[in-house]
């Protein structure tokens, strides 16, 4: 017969966009301003994830560079619950361990650190005193910023090396100065830089193991011991570090690695960034809130133009994938302009901070994939009214 | 575009249709309407006679409640919306009354957007497109924005649009109503153009002048085909028109006029 078969054409992916750009083009502003609210979600998540991540990403740049080898060994509590006491030989014991590279210990002086004699005896400006041995510094691998390290000679004199924080709480800046601790004057004769594995030195003022016994009536006894070995064997080391210690009670030592603080703080960053980006996720959502809206307003407006391609032959199917389309590029252009302020923000914040900028690729693919689910659900409805319009209808606005 | 159909000679086929739409509004009552190939014909009748329905039917926006619609061969009735979509983008074109251009889109594109649902590759879109402004007397016009035209050109860029695809029936509702005069004669000029040159176009009026102007007059009242002067008379070229000042001495100038 005479019924040759009547199929719709297919319209291309280019002309899929065209007609779904088309409908942007002519209201600038009001494409503007829907797809703000994507780009502010979005920008807040990738924010959040990349400051987050280049926080961390510092956090282990340090932890690489001061070696997680480091263990420190301190006296915990007798089974009565007293303060237990680490043994005089201790060090020594720990210094015959095999893998140990070096160790050395700290001892808390039971005495305060002062400017004056005048000043009252209750202001100890929370600096502790210590004994320290001549290799602390070594195990540390920490550094002078002034003056000199404890030696040979200075540490049976009234020598002081003060760690960072406590010379800025005394007002220090140079070297050579008096202090007064226990009952008379000692001179100050370095100053430390910040220790990260080890922030309790920061806050210390330490003397050496002689002259804390000859001055400041110390016991001998150390409460910390400093202990680096080879990366491998930093496990092995710290099961026999008790026993080695205190042979009689190992249950009375703690054990503990400082950069595993580090590494917690690492990890402990995520719940705060878990909240961020809930926020982001829910400026997101509105994003999305004001995409659909847009697109219901521009399905009622465009009614006629609805018509009209329905007359041209646009199938439903083909209206209802033009304002998919126009939904998703609108959404599209949000999205693009939320990732690039977000890594922007990221940038800015981390150099301000002197940390390097890292924006994970997963959170960009995150991203685009958030935003194509977002201009989706935005748009399903609207372009469903679209297509379900009766031709006649559409065309019978005014 | 059109294929041979021997034994399908009308472009139009309306038999005994009717339309009720809900709350008991009958708007066509039983029409009987064949159109041939290469017919001018309009369609005419004060508003609430059922035009309107008339040309939603022919344009297959709509189907009707009872009878047989066929246009270009194809029972309406047996297709679906995916095949009648089809139908019109290869064998209909519509001149609405408020020319329905996109703002802000070239005269080029607005009517290269006709072809889009053809299956025409862009390219060959515009260079339809172009051609067919040059037959409305537009081709310096191109690049020129809805906003830029007047009236009559708009209503020539719509026209353009609808003739594209050169296809077989050219459907105009009320192509003049929104026009003056002058605008009104630029339009009617370039209808009776397409016609000489083998168009097959019903202009839905209730202006009775343009009514007269044209060859064949299907008069509609009350949802009935109430006059017509039968299939194939609208094939004679239009007749003078007060609107139309130069439709005497007007031959197949292709020129707008001015």
């Amino acid at each position: 017969m005479n019924r040759q078969r009547l199929t719709p054409a297919r319209l291309g992916p280019s002309d899929v966009l065209r007609t779904g750009a088309a409908g942007l083009r002519t209201r600038p502003a009001r494409v503007v301003l829907s797809a703000l609210g994507i780009a502010i979600g979005i920008a807040t998540m990738i924010a959040v994830l990349g400051i987050s991540s280049s926080s961390r990403e510092q956090l282990l740049r340090q932890l690489d560079r001061l070696g997680t080898n480091l263990l420190t060994v301190a006296p915990g509590q007798t089974m009565f619950g007293e303060e237990a006491k680490l043994p005089v030989e201790a060090l020594g014991m720990v210094r015959r361990i095999g893998p140990v590279r070096t160790a050395s210990a700290t001892g808390t002086v039971d005495t305060t650190i002062r400017r004056t004699d005048r000043i009252p005896k209750a202001v100890t400006g929370g600096i502790a005193v210590q004994a320290a041995t001549a290799d602390l510094l070594t195990t540390l691998e920490g550094r002078v910023v002034k003056g000199a390290w404890l030696n040979a000679a200075t540490e049976a004199r009234p020598a002081v090396v003060l760690g960072a924080k406590a010379a800025q709480r005394l007002g220090i800046t140079r070297i050579g100065v008096q202090v007064w601790m226990g009952e008379r004057w000692f001179t100050v004769v370095g100053v430390l830089g910040p220790m990260p594995l080890a922030p309790e030195i920061e806050r210390s003022a330490l003397v050496g193991f002689p002259a804390a016994e000859k001055y400041l009536g110390f016991d001998g006894h150390p409460t910390t011991i400093y202990e680096r070995s080879a990366e491998e064997s930093v496990e092995a080391v710290r099961a026999v570090l008790p026993r080695t210690v205190n042979p009689e009670n190992p249950e009375e030592v703690t054990v503990s690695r400082p950069s595993d603080a580090l590494a917690a703080r690492a990890a402990a960053a995520s719940a705060f960034t878990n909240l961020l980006l809930g926020l982001g996720a829910v400026a997101l959502l509105v994003g999305g809130v004001g995409v659909a809206n847009t697109m219901v307003i521009s399905v009622l407006e465009r009614r006629k133009e609805i018509g009209l391609r329905r007359s041209l032959g646009a199938t439903r199917g083909q209206v209802r994938l033009q304002f998919l389309a126009e939904s998703l590029l609108l959404s599209a252009l949000g999205g693009i302009a939320g990732a690039v302020l977000g890594g922007l923000a990221t940038a800015g914040y981390a150099l301000s901070r002197g940390w390097p900028p890292v924006v994970p690729a997963w959170a960009f693919a995150g991203a685009v994939g958030a935003t194509l689910v977002i201009g989706t659900l935005a748009g399903l409805y609207p372009a469903m009214r679209a297509a379900r319009l009766s031709p006649t209808v559409a065309l019978a606005t005014t | 575009m059109s294929i041979p159909q021997p034994e399908q000679p009308y472009v139009v086929e309306l038999r005994e249709v009717t339309k009720d739409y809900g709350g008991g509004v009958r708007a066509l009552r039983g029409v009987d309407l064949l159109v041939e190939p290469g017919e001018l014909v309009a369609i005419a009748g004060p508003s609430g006679s059922g035009k309107s329905t008339l040309l939603h039917l022919i344009g297959t926006l709509d189907r009707p409640t009872t009878g047989t619609v066929r246009i270009a061969g194809h029972d309406v009735a047996g297709l679906s919306d995916r095949e009648l979509s089809a139908l019109r983008a290869r064998h209909l074109g519509f001149v609405f009354q408020q020319f329905h251009l996109a703002p802000g889109v070239s005269a080029l594109d607005n009517v290269a957007d006709g072809l889009l649902y053809t299956g025409t590759p862009l390219r060959a879109r515009r260079e339809r497109a172009a051609a067919a402004l040059e037959r409305v007397g537009l081709g310096h016009r191109l690049g020129h924005r809805p906003n830029q035209l007047s009236g009559g050109e708009q209503q020539r860029v719509a026209v353009a649009r609808a003739v594209a695809g050169d296809p077989p029936l050219l459907l105009a509702d009320e192509p003049t109503g929104n026009l003056d005069s002058a605008a009104g004669a630029e339009v009617l000029g370039v209808l009776r153009d397409l016609h000489a040159a083998g168009t097959t176009i019903a202009v839905i009026t209730h202006d009775p002048d343009i009514a007269e102007w044209c060859p064949r007059q299907v008069r509609v009242r009350d949802g009935r085909v109430v006059a017509d002067a039968g299939a194939g008379a609208g094939r004679r070229p239009p007749g003078a028109n007060p609107k139309l000042p130069d439709a005497e001495t007007a031959g197949a100038a292709k020129g707008a006029p001015r």
